[in-house]
């Protein structure tokens, strides 16, 4: 017990905690902005490997670090358009297009990476990004040194979460995206475009994703491994339920992860000779599938979440616009 | 003012079989052509690579073998993805499933029952297939049950099992013998499945996953059970009305499903490695929902449909040995095939409309 | 110059003319009524007009300007305010949020809500149309949605406002109250397109009458001058003869409901100690707004819920613990509200359809495992013939049926097996007169052979010409069931 105390009131564990929950973050935002507008995103896990990959390779190839992040950003929204153009312009199964949009990504990446580093046999390093000190507030002890001496992406993950509360909640667009997920006949009776409104929130939701995916790779690691993603993706799906769609829960339970995975790091040194590793790493998947059995009661799902908007029974209807 | 042009799908009122059997042709020459951009960036002919790819997979007996080889877990998960997405059941999870699969091959298989060959062969099958099986229950009753939603629920137990198999070849199970490599014991020689041919490794598990399929098929198109499986699937609401046991049907169907993957690992096992490691599977159960998607759920297409993306990876893998292309362009032409099945099925379906 | 004008307005679907050359014109401050029955091509010509579809031929004008087609932000600008049929609201956001999504630019930084609330406050007040804005809109009953949907319209200064069978779904009194708002609108100069299949609110609403005929308009005139009789037969273009209830004494008691509660699955009473008998030869009426219980009963008797407490007897045989396969077996038929999500599997063939209640069956089965196509072929052939259903053959796919086929095809299968109990739940509901005649004529048939027969209908005039005796449901529990002429009270207030 006082071994658990000494953990939690190490502010090395804290950094850790803020460590892990930034691609968390990022991801579970992300999936909650495309479900929010009614949209299932199972492209999570291929569009955060991709940002991964894409913005260590900007970087590798000379690049700055934030034009990294916005062309993983980029890259992230054009699969979120990929995604978006299947599953609400031709109104395909969500399920089943996100998980080839992974396949798809995921792959993509590798090809790509080994396309461009075809003789490296151990992965090639980058500068990421380096911790900014926020001064006076980092010399707070245990939360200062945690919270205030952080990569920047980090504090952009956290400023991130008010930012999409208060588009959401706060704003006509917000509201467009959130009626879209309730009731799409709604918001097309209110004379604007659903497909539209849904194919920017997947676009949107698809570059946080990516942007997470980058983290990995830009600040938490310095090189592209394959496999790095590592499952993050979908438990950033279950987040999204466990938060009951709200951006401010959704921070809460990535938190509460993130907790768990680097108390489970820290314990792995003191009771590994008891415990094999391997049970350590299988904490985050099934926790998030408790997480997920905890609140499916609970749980108000977007109306219209995995339901295409068509027009009528007989005729699906779909508009391009013209300027 | 902003003007909207309208594009109109309509269903068609036919779908006769011709156009049921151009979608995945279409969606194959669809992959095809957008990865010859990929193809054109390596610098290398793209009627070259393919025909390398061609000749890598079907050029000699041995590359047959290999291709057929490989054809034989795809099958088996390919049926366990379509079983389970007809009753639109989600699973996601084949690959979790064939491990499971492949643990109980090698937990009763390496000296814990010993039985004549008659005998042990279809008993690894068995043990494997409910291994898998009851894996997936899980997923099935927090579904039923708790409505849990099923995608997340296989996809995260895949990487338990995975973990727990990494455990298991490190730890209690890892073979003495194996010169610290973290791998099981190799199970008896009543439990390996025999080769077809000789010289190559193609195995019986081909009969048995061939005699799956045939069986899938006869149970979905003549059997009651069948009848449901497919009807929870069309339509539960209306299913449930008629008096059909959902609960019970999707449970059943859980269990062909991850019974089906769970072969898969008990084949691999038996008829290719003889014992366990971490990469007995490089994404098979994943592959298969690819192959699924590709034979349009039908139980007999799967067998066309994994024999060509078996022969993608064969093919990849030696067309990147003679070319400069790396061989994931074969996880690639998987992905973007499973995107084009979808739109040409619904090209073949529905009778899209210009203004 | 008229307010709103059609001219020559033509749509098809496929080898469908849903409006044929459609010419109507519409002035300030009235109330036009569209009548035609279900298909006429009301709804297809009011989603022209809101840019739903665009019209193959015809125009539309707006107080002289030009209507852009096929752009629903277009007719709102023009003025345009529509209320469906089924209520495009989000139950889970608030009055407000609803009101005033499309009024601001999608890229406003910030939601005007203190200037939205004042103009709605305001708009409440000089139409009576009070609402709380910051109730959830799942928390409203009906009529208050109803309101927010006119208050949507309203909100963005709607001139022509239309309203899809706004009565379908409210009580006698408020549609009363409706009716006092659709005057204080007209009074203030708005239009209003009145659409029903309703003779009597028609008549009571409305200032000119448009009767709408398989896409053509066949009569227009003055509500003054228009008579029930007359505007019925424009309607349906013949006098139509609906079959008799002959009268028949009824028989044994073979359905019992005693002390009857049900719960949904969350444990929320449905049902309240519903008491009801069914005897042979008879129809009993199940009448009532909808949302009041019917749908409860319905599962419970199609044996689709458990959560009940009580009696539930067939012939003094407890159904409690029973399930939709068990009633079947014991002799029950169900007719479902919904045909095409609980009737039928649309992808699979007709020959499939008619066995879904009996797979187990000896004579569609063989041992049980197998299913025995060629029986059920034969089967399907056999009642296809009966039923007179029009369709390419056993073989063919279910959903490309019409309407009035599939509810033939669910009367096949329920009324072949001949069962002592039939469970109707609104089953003429969209369809066209000849349908109706023909189901009402099943039913009085089953009646004659023995059957006891449950009606449930938000129809009263249905229920007045079919029923023996008719209870009425009120917020999940049931009145007694007496005699159609010991309900006048009912009737005159809903008529």
């Amino acid at each position: 017990m006082s071994e658990l105390i000494d953990i939690v009131l190490n502010a090395g564990f804290w950094a850790a905690t803020l460590r892990i929950v930034s691609p968390l973050i990022f991801g579970t935002l992300g999936e909650l902005i495309c479900e929010r507008a009614g949209v299932l995103n199972l492209g999570i896990e291929g569009i955060m490997t991709v940002g991964a990959m894409a913005g260590w390779m900007w970087v590798y190839q000379g690049g700055d670090l934030w034009g990294g992040v916005i062309f993983a950003a980029g890259m992230g929204a054009l699969f979120g358009l990929l995604h978006a153009g299947f599953t609400v312009y031709l109104g395909l199964s969500q399920h089943v297009t996100g998980i080839g949009i992974t396949l798809f990504a995921s792959s993509l990446s590798y090809f790509v990476y080994r396309m461009l580093l075809p003789a490296a046999t151990t992965p090639p390093k980058i500068i990421p990004f380096e911790n900014i000190e926020i001064p006076f507030l980092s010399d707070i002890p245990l939360i200062g040194e945690a919270l205030f001496n952080q990569s920047p992406l980090t504090y952009l993950a956290l400023l991130s979460v008010p930012a999409v509360w208060y588009v959401l909640h706060r704003t006509p667009l917000g509201l467009a995206v959130r009626m879209a997920g309730e009731n799409p006949v709604a918001v097309e009776a209110q004379g604007i475009d659903v497909l539209a409104v849904r194919t920017g929130a997947v676009m949107a939701g698809s570059a946080l994703m990516a942007v997470g995916g980058a983290f990995i790779t830009m600040s938490w690691f310095d090189a592209f491994y394959f496999g790095m993603v590592n499952g993050r993706g979908w438990i950033c799906v279950a987040l999204v339920i466990f938060a009951s769609w709200k951006p401010g829960k959704a921070m809460l339970g990535a938190i509460l992860f993130a907790g768990l995975e680097a108390m489970q790091v820290r314990a792995q040194q003191t009771a590994g000779a008891f415990i094999p590793y391997q049970f350590f790493l299988m904490l985050p998947y099934l926790m998030s599938i408790l997480a997920m059995i905890v609140m499916a009661r609970r749980a108000q799902y977007p109306q219209a979440l995995l339901v295409p908007f068509r027009r009528g029974e007989r005729v699906l209807t779909l508009k391009r616009s013209r300027g | 003012m902003r003007e909207a042009q309208s594009v109109q799908i309509e269903a068609r009122d036919h779908v006769s079989l011709m156009r049921v059997s151009m979608a995945p042709i279409l969606a194959i020459l669809a992959t095809m052509v957008i990865c010859s951009v990929l193809i054109l960036w390596a610098g290398v002919s793209v009627v070259d690579a393919y025909a390398l790819l061609f000749k890598g997979a079907f050029g000699s007996l041995f590359a047959l073998k290999e291709t057929f080889t490989r054809s034989i877990p795809l099958i088996f998960t390919g049926l366990a993805v379509a079983v389970a997405f007809r009753s639109k059941f989600y699973n996601i999870g084949a690959e979790g499933q064939l491990y499971a699969g492949a643990l109980a091959t090698v937990f009763f298989g390496t000296g814990l029952v010993n039985l004549p060959a008659y005998l042990m062969l279809p008993f690894l099958f068995l043990v494997g297939a409910l291994a898998g099986g009851i894996l997936l229950l899980v997923p099935v009753l927090l579904k039923t049950r708790l409505k849990v939603d099923e995608v997340v629920t296989t996809l995260l137990l895949n990487f338990v099992v995975l973990l727990a198999v990494s455990y298991l070849i490190e730890g209690p199970w890892r073979d003495p013998m194996a010169m610290g490599w973290p791998q099981t014991a190799s199970i008896v020689d009543a439990g390996v499945l025999p080769t077809l041919v000789s010289k190559g490794r193609l195995h019986a598990g081909l009969i048995v996953t061939l005699l799956a399929a045939l069986l899938i098929w006869l149970l979905m198109r003549f059997t009651v059970l069948g009848y449901e499986i497919r009807a929870v699937g069309f339509n539960a609401k209306a299913a449930e009305f008629s008096g059909v046991n959902i609960n019970r049907t999707v449970v059943i169907t859980a269990l062909l499903s991850g019974g089906l993957a769970g072969m898969a690992g008990t084949s691999e096992v038996a008829g290719l490695k003889g014992y366990l490691t971490l990469d007995l599977s490089p994404g098979f159960g994943y592959t298969g929902i690819a192959v699924a998607m590709l034979a349009q759920l039908h139980p007999l297409a799967i067998i066309p449909a994994a024999l060509f993306l078996s022969a993608v990876y064969v093919g990849a893998d030696s067309m990147s040995r003679a070319v400069n292309i790396p061989t994931y362009i074969a996880d690639v032409l998987v992905g973007v095939s499973v995107l084009a099945i979808l739109v040409s099925v619904m090209l073949t379906r529905y009778r899209i409309k210009w203004p | 110059m008229s307010r709103l004008s059609f001219k020559g307005i033509s749509k098809r679907f496929g080898s469908l003319i849903a409006n044929d050359s459609i010419s109507l014109s519409l002035e300030a401050g009235e109330v036009m009524a569209l009548l035609g029955e279900n298909g006429a091509g009301k709804t297809t010509l009011m989603n022209i007009l809101f840019g739903h579809y665009e019209a193959d031929e015809g125009s539309i004008e707006v107080e002289g300007k030009l209507l852009p087609p096929g752009s629903t932000e277009a007719a709102i600008q023009a003025g345009i305010g529509m209320v469906h049929q089924h209520f495009t609201l989000a139950d889970n956001l608030t009055v407000l949020e609803n009101i005033i999504l499309g009024t601001e630019s999608l890229w406003s930084w910030r939601h005007e809500r203190s200037a939205a609330r004042s103009k709605l406050a305001e708009m409440a007040d000089s139409y009576s149309l009070a609402i709380d804005p910051d109730a959830l809109i799942g928390s409203l009953s009906v009529g208050e949605r109803q309101r927010v949907e006119i208050l949507k319209a309203l909100y963005r200064d709607a001139r022509i406002l239309i309203l899809d069978e706004p009565t379908a779904v409210l009580t006698p009194q408020e549609t009363e109250s409706l009716f006092v708002t659709l005057r204080s609108l007209t009074d203030r100069g708005l239009s209003v397109i009145f659409i029903s299949h309703k003779l009597h609110e028609i008549l009571a609403i409305s200032d000119r009458i448009s009767v709408l005929r398989r896409g053509k308009i066949v009569a227009s005139l003055n509500a003054s001058e228009a008579s029930r009789s007359e505007l019925a037969e424009k309607m349906l273009g013949a006098a139509v003869t609906r079959p008799q209830l002959e009268a028949m004494e009824p028989g044994a008691a073979i359905l019992s409901l005693q002390g009857l509660n049900a719960y949904s699955s969350d444990k929320l009473p449905l049902l309240e100690n519903v008491d009801l008998t069914v005897y042979a030869h008879e129809i009993v009426g199940i009448a009532g707004v909808a949302g009041n219980g019917q749908a409860a009963l319905a599962d419970v008797l199609s044996g689709l819920n458990r959560n009940i407490s009580g009696r539930l007897e067939l012939h003094g045989k407890s159904l409690i613990d029973a399930g939709p396969a068990e009633f079947v077996a014991c002799g029950i038929g169900r007719i479902p509200e919904d045909r095409h999500a609980r009737g039928m599997i649309g992808d699979m063939a007709i020959w499939e359809n008619v066995i879904s209640e009996d797979l187990r069956s000896a004579e569609v089965s063989k041992w049980q495992i197998f299913v025995d196509k060629a029986a059920a072929v034969k089967r399907a052939k056999r009642l296809i013939e009966q039923f007179d259903l029009r369709c390419k053959g056993p073989l063919a796919q279910t959903k490309l049926l019409s309407g009035g086929n599939i509810q033939k095809l669910i009367l096949a299968r329920v009324l072949s097996p001949k069962p002592d109990f039939i469970l109707a739940n609104q089953p003429v509901r969209g369809l066209d007169e000849g349908a109706i005649a023909y189901v009402q004529e099943q039913l009085f048939a089953a009646r004659k052979r023995g059957a006891a027969i449950l009606l449930i209908s938000e129809d009263l005039d249905e229920l007045l010409s079919l029923c023996d005796r008719i209870a009425v449901m009120y917020q999940g529990s049931l009145s007694e069931a007496v005699p159609p002429a010991a309900r006048t009270i009912v009737t005159s207030s809903a008529l």
